[in-house]
Parts: C-alpha cells; structure tokens; sequence
C-alpha cells in the first residue's frame, strides 16, 4: 500500500523534451515508473524513447490513458501547465518547477478548488513509493520499498538525507512525498498527514519542515486531533536570520512569525518526536519506530 | 526585490496614486533647487536606503527655510545612516527626496500584500498609523483591519467599504481614497509586488489622501517579466558577495560566523547551519549550490565564500543525487587548485558515485578532510576552527 501513485499509475511528463524534462523521463522509466506519454505543444506526433509525444495534456489523456502528469514546464509558463493538466482529466499534478510567480500559485489555487485533481508541489522533488513509482527527480536508489514509513517534507535535499537515514536503519519506506519550498502550494502537510493515518501499511510518519509560514504549526494541532501513529519531525533553520530568504522562496522569517524555534515548541507540545540533531535522525526514527 | 522611496513614488505617478510634490537629489545643490520648486517651506529632506527606521535614525528632518534645507541636506547626505535594520555598520546615504511638507490632520498605516495561507491578497489597514506595526499587531491586534481578496474576483466595492468603514474615514476622504486604493491594487498586481507598504498614508486638512511613505518589494520570480522594475535595482544597496553570487546563479546569504558552508538544496543548506552550530561554531554563510550544480558552480560558490575574510573552515555537505559526487569532487579539486585555499575543508558526500568521488579528492593531493557523516563532518569542522 502507499498513498497518491503505486505502479499502476500512469505518467504524462510535460516538458518531456526539454534538457530537464527529457533527463527526469529517462531516470523514472529506469526505476520502472509507467511513463506513458509526454506533452509539448508543437512536437506532438514524435516520441522520446519510444514515448509518444502530444500537443496536449487532453490528447494525452485520451490516447495513453494517462492519470497522472509531472510538471518540467519553466517558470514563465508553469501555471497554464498546472491548469491545463487540472483541465485535462488527470487525477494527481506533480509540479516540479521552482521559480514560479507567487500570484500565478495563488491563482492556480483558487482555480485548481473547482478541480478533482490533486497538485503536488510546486517547486519539490516529487512523490515515490518505492519499488512500485518515482514521479519526480529524487535519486531512486536510496529508498527501501514496503514501508512502514511515510515521508513527507518541504524540501528536496534535506528529503535525501532522511530517506537515506532510514534505509540505512533498516526502515523502508511506502510514500515519499515533497510538498514544496514556495509559500502557496497544493497539497500540505495535512493532506499527506491524513493520508499517511489512513493507510493501513504506513505506521509512522517523519515530517520534515522549515522556517515560514505555519503550516507546521497546523499540522501539529491536526496530529493531537487525529494521528494515532507515531510521528518523528524535524525543522530546518534555527540559525536562520529574520526577514531573509533562505533559498526556498516560503523560507523567511517575518517579524515574530515562521520562527524554527516556534515550529519546535508547537510540535513537542503535541508529542511529535522532534530530532533537534540532524545527524541523529535516523538513530532517533529507529528508536521510536 | 526592494526599491526606494523615491522609485516607489514614481511608479505611484504612473498609476494616478497621490504622493507629495517632490524629487530625488544627489547634490545639496540640487536639492535645495527642488526645495525651491515646491512653492514654499517647510520641505522635508529624506535619506534614501532601502533600509526602515530612518526617521528615528535622523535620516529625515523637516526644513522651515531655504538655508536649513541646505544645511540639512548637507548632513543627510554623504552620512552614514544606522537604523535596526541596517545593522551596526549603518548605511551611507548617496541620494535624497526632497518633498513639499504637508497639513497632516491623521496618519494612518495601509498595506498590501499577498496572504500565504489563504492564498490571497490582503490588505491591511490601521488607524494607529506612523507606529512600528509589529508592534501595534502584538499589543493590539484589533487595530488591525486585514481584509482579503481572491485573485481570481479582484477588487470588489465591498472590499474598498470595509477599508474606508473600518478606517473611520469622512465621507470626502472616502471618496478621495476609493480610486486611490484600486489603483494601488492594480499596480500590485500588475508588477508582482510581494509588499506595498505605506506609513504613514496620511489625511490632509483638506480631506486629501495622500502616500506620504512608500516601501514597495517585488516577487524575485516574477522579475522575468517586469524589465523597468529590474533597472530600479541599486547594487550599492546589497552586499557584494551577494551580488557576485547571484551573477552566478548562486543562492548565497552572508552571515557572522567563520564556518564557511557549501550545500546542494535549501533545506538541506539550512539543516547544515544547524548541524555547525549545534557542533559549537557559527555559520558563516548560507550557500546552495542548486541540485543541478555544475562543477564550475562549485567552484565559483568556492570563489565566493573565501572571499569572505572571516572564514577559517570549510564544510561541503553534498547529497549527490542529481548533482553526481564525482562532479562535485572535480569541481572541489579544480576550485582548490585555482583559488589556493588556505583554510582547512571538510567534506561529506553522500549519494550518486559517492565511490568515485572520494577517490578523486583522496588522489588530488589536496589537504581535505573527509566525513563519514554529517555529524561527524560538523564536528571535525568545529574542531578545525577552534
């Protein structure tokens, strides 16, 4: 079991052509991901390593039979990607693209609350359950299918890190998730956390944050109120200075609010194993797992 | 992106937002030329940095007559200007405004900007204008009007209303200010603004409404499509590394420490601060190197951060999945050679060829340290700079 993709789901990659675009299909057809068709207006009819090639995400859609479309389109022209792939019938939207106006995300939102489809990201490293889908750019190699844990984190790298903790624990993993770095996103923490709890095989859930915002705060209230299972969490940015952009566009603390500190103290408060040293979290997750 | 004042003002111009007669002046000459024009005393002379607090600062003085705004320009200008956002080392004033002094009968705060959890666009409004509105949010939020717009809708009469209601305003400065603030939408929207702050927005004797202030901040990700906002950028404004390492499609954020860092991914760069810190030493920069770095990033990222003299150790933290270890290690060795590091570096690889690139650092000659973990990368680094 895992949440949002298992190996029967069926990817469209748009931007299938470009440099990123092409390099990411590849790594995911490896990993044995059912990358079915790719979208790039104009070039519909060719194909990319025998992957065919569409003008649409609704052509894709109907010829392939895709469900689910991953996102390389540039910043520019990110959001009308999200909004077609939202109109165009598939079920789950992973936007890998990081630079995206905020006030293109903020109306991608609103537009997507009419939509059944679920977005991932933007600006993450993907979704993976491991041994069965890697729909994003996350180095495959590194993760252990069959659970029992879920992951779910604002950050790519940091994600990495994490993962490869737990593998190296002897911890396997059913979802790996990146819910993205920019301060208007699709799916959040609580989206993944309710998941997670629903999902017989996942038995406990590591959540990984940083400064901005709060949204780990939320999740924290939304963990008292409904997770039974045991939750690892670690926050980046305690020495992070205020009113600075730490890379991720959603990474800055304003005034008093969106503190690593603050996030800290709402997840302890509620009983969230909190790892304060990085370096330890997988000692930690073996402990408590 | 930040501009200033005087940027501001104009770009208010183009979009029919009343700002107080004015110009900006690089001379005590020049300046005290525009007081002349303004049709009479006082003038107010205001520093122009990016930074806030500079009335408290003594960056803005009130000129009752032609020869106190000479000699108040002449102070201003050239001076170096420390308000608490500056930090210590203060700011050198290169520019002023020089504007007409106005009959203020109330002052209030007014701001727009985009609402991350609601993904829409507030505005917030207060009465207690003129004041340090963190503060007037912590001890009395109920001064504080925020009202929120959907993007999709835009701004509705109803919105405007709730502003004026809520601002106690007369019913002539209500009609002054009703196209003022759907102007001020406008221009948020049409340049990306990631904030439009005005305080004080003052009400003049005659019931005019009026920007007195301007502070206006960009969405760095929308600069692509707003080319005469990227002309108002002020280089003398940011830190020199920071330019440099943005010339190089660097994220690179200096800081006080001395452990110099290299890190592929933002959360991962940041968690590495931590990790440094909680060693016992103290960051001295926060630099991601993107997880799609060439070795010639990490070489320029190498460049960058030894430019900073207070660094006295390196820690590279690489988890190499799109970002291959043998890339990076070639970058290593390469940057290491040309540049001639003098301080110790450690490095910890984890990830795509890790193999490969330990042997290339091992083979290069070079006096690196290698980590098996990055605990025991922080603290080997932590011992080096001791």
């Amino acid at each position: 079991m895992s949440i949002f993709v298992d190996k029967n789901t069926r990817v469209l990659v748009q931007g299938i052509t470009g440099r990123e675009g092409q390099f990411h299909a590849r790594q995911c057809i490896a990993y044995g991901t059912q990358v079915v068709a790719g979208v790039t207006p104009g070039k519909g009819g060719q194909d990319m390593d025998g992957v065919p090639v569409f003008n649409s995400v609704k052509d894709a859609v109907r010829e392939a039979k895709a469900n689910c479309s991953l996102i390389f389109v540039p910043p520019p022209f990110a959001a009308d990607a999200i909004m077609e792939a939202a109109d165009g019938g598939v079920d789950v939207i992973v936007a890998i693209t990081e630079g995206i106006p905020v006030l293109d995300m903020m109306k991608v939102k609103k537009y997507m609350k009419d939509k059944t489809a679920r977005l991932i990201g933007p600006n993450c490293p993907g979704i993976i359950t491991p041994g069965e889908a890697k729909i994003g750019i996350m180095p495959g190699p590194i993760h252990k299918p069959g659970g029992p844990i879920g992951v779910v984190s604002r950050s790519g790298t940091l994600t990495y890190e994490v993962v490869h903790q737990l593998t190296q624990q002897g911890i396997g993993q059913t979802t790996c998730i990146g819910i993205g770095g920019d301060p208007v996103n699709g799916t959040n923490f609580i989206d993944c956390l309710d998941a997670f709890n629903k999902d017989d095989t996942t038995k406990g859930i590591v959540m990984v944050g940083e400064i901005g915002g709060t949204a780990e705060e939320e999740a924290a209230q939304f963990i008292k109120e409904n997770v039974k299972k045991p939750v690892v969490g670690f926050i980046a940015g305690l020495t992070a200075p205020p009113g600075r952009r730490m890379g991720h566009a959603g990474a800055i603390i304003s005034g008093s609010s969106g503190t690593a500190q603050g996030k800290v103290a709402a997840m302890k408060d509620v009983g969230i194993h909190v790892c304060e040293d990085l370096g330890r979290l997988g000692e930690l997750c073996a402990k408590v797992f | 992106m930040k501009i200033h004042e005087y940027q501001a003002k104009e770009l208010f111009r183009k979009f029919d937002i009343p700002v107080p007669q004015g110009s900006p002046a690089s001379s005590v000459d020049e300046a005290v030329n525009i007081a002349k024009t303004l049709g009479g005393y006082p003038v107010v002379v205001k520093a122009q940095i990016h930074a806030g607090g500079r009335g408290k600062g003594g960056g803005v003085k009130l000129a009752k007559s032609e020869d106190e705004a000479k000699q108040i320009a002449g102070e201003i200008l050239g001076m170096t200007l420390v308000t608490h956002q500056t930090g210590p080392e203060g700011k050198e004033v290169k520019k002023l405004l020089v504007e007409q002094g106005l009959d203020i009968a109330k002052e209030l705060y007014f701001s727009i900007l985009p609402d991350r959890a609601t993904a829409k666009v507030v505005i917030m409004v207060s009465e207690a204008g003129g004041m340090d509105i963190e503060k007037v949010a912590d001890e009395t939020p109920e001064k504080i009007i925020k009202v929120y717009i959907d993007p999709l809708l835009g701004i509705q009469g109803y919105h405007i209303r709730e502003v004026c209601f809520g601002l106690n305003m007369s019913p002539a400065a209500m009609k002054a200010f009703t196209p003022m603030l759907r102007n001020f939408y406008k221009m948020f929207m049409a340049y990306d603004c990631s904030l439009v702050e005005i305080n004080p927005l003052v009400v003049t004797g005659d019931e005019k409404v009026i920007a007195l202030d301007a502070k206006v901040n960009f969405d760095d990700s929308a600069l692509f499509r707003h080319k005469d906002i990227v002309e108002y950028r002020d280089l003398d404004e940011e830190d020199p590394l920071e330019v440099e390492a943005s010339q190089y499609n660097l994220n690179y954020i200096n800081l006080d420490g001395n452990v110099g860092n290299m890190v592929n991914g933002a959360g991962l760069a940041m968690a590495t601060m931590d990790i440094i810190k909680l060693a016992g030493a103290e960051p001295a920069n926060f630099l991601d190197v993107g997880g799609g770095a060439s070795a010639e990033m990490v070489e320029n990222g190498f460049r960058i951060i030894l430019s900073d003299p207070n660094v006295r150790g390196i820690l590279i933290n690489i988890f190499g999945g799109i970002l291959r270890c043998d890339v990076l290690a070639e970058g290593v060795v390469q940057a290491a050679k040309k540049t001639g590091i003098k301080v110790p570096v450690v490095v910890r690889m984890e990830g795509t060829n890790v193999e490969k690139g330990r042997q290339i650092l091992a083979d290069s000659g070079l006096n690196l340290t290698t980590a098996v973990d990055l605990k025991d990368a922080a603290n080997k680094v932590a011992e080096l700079v001791k």
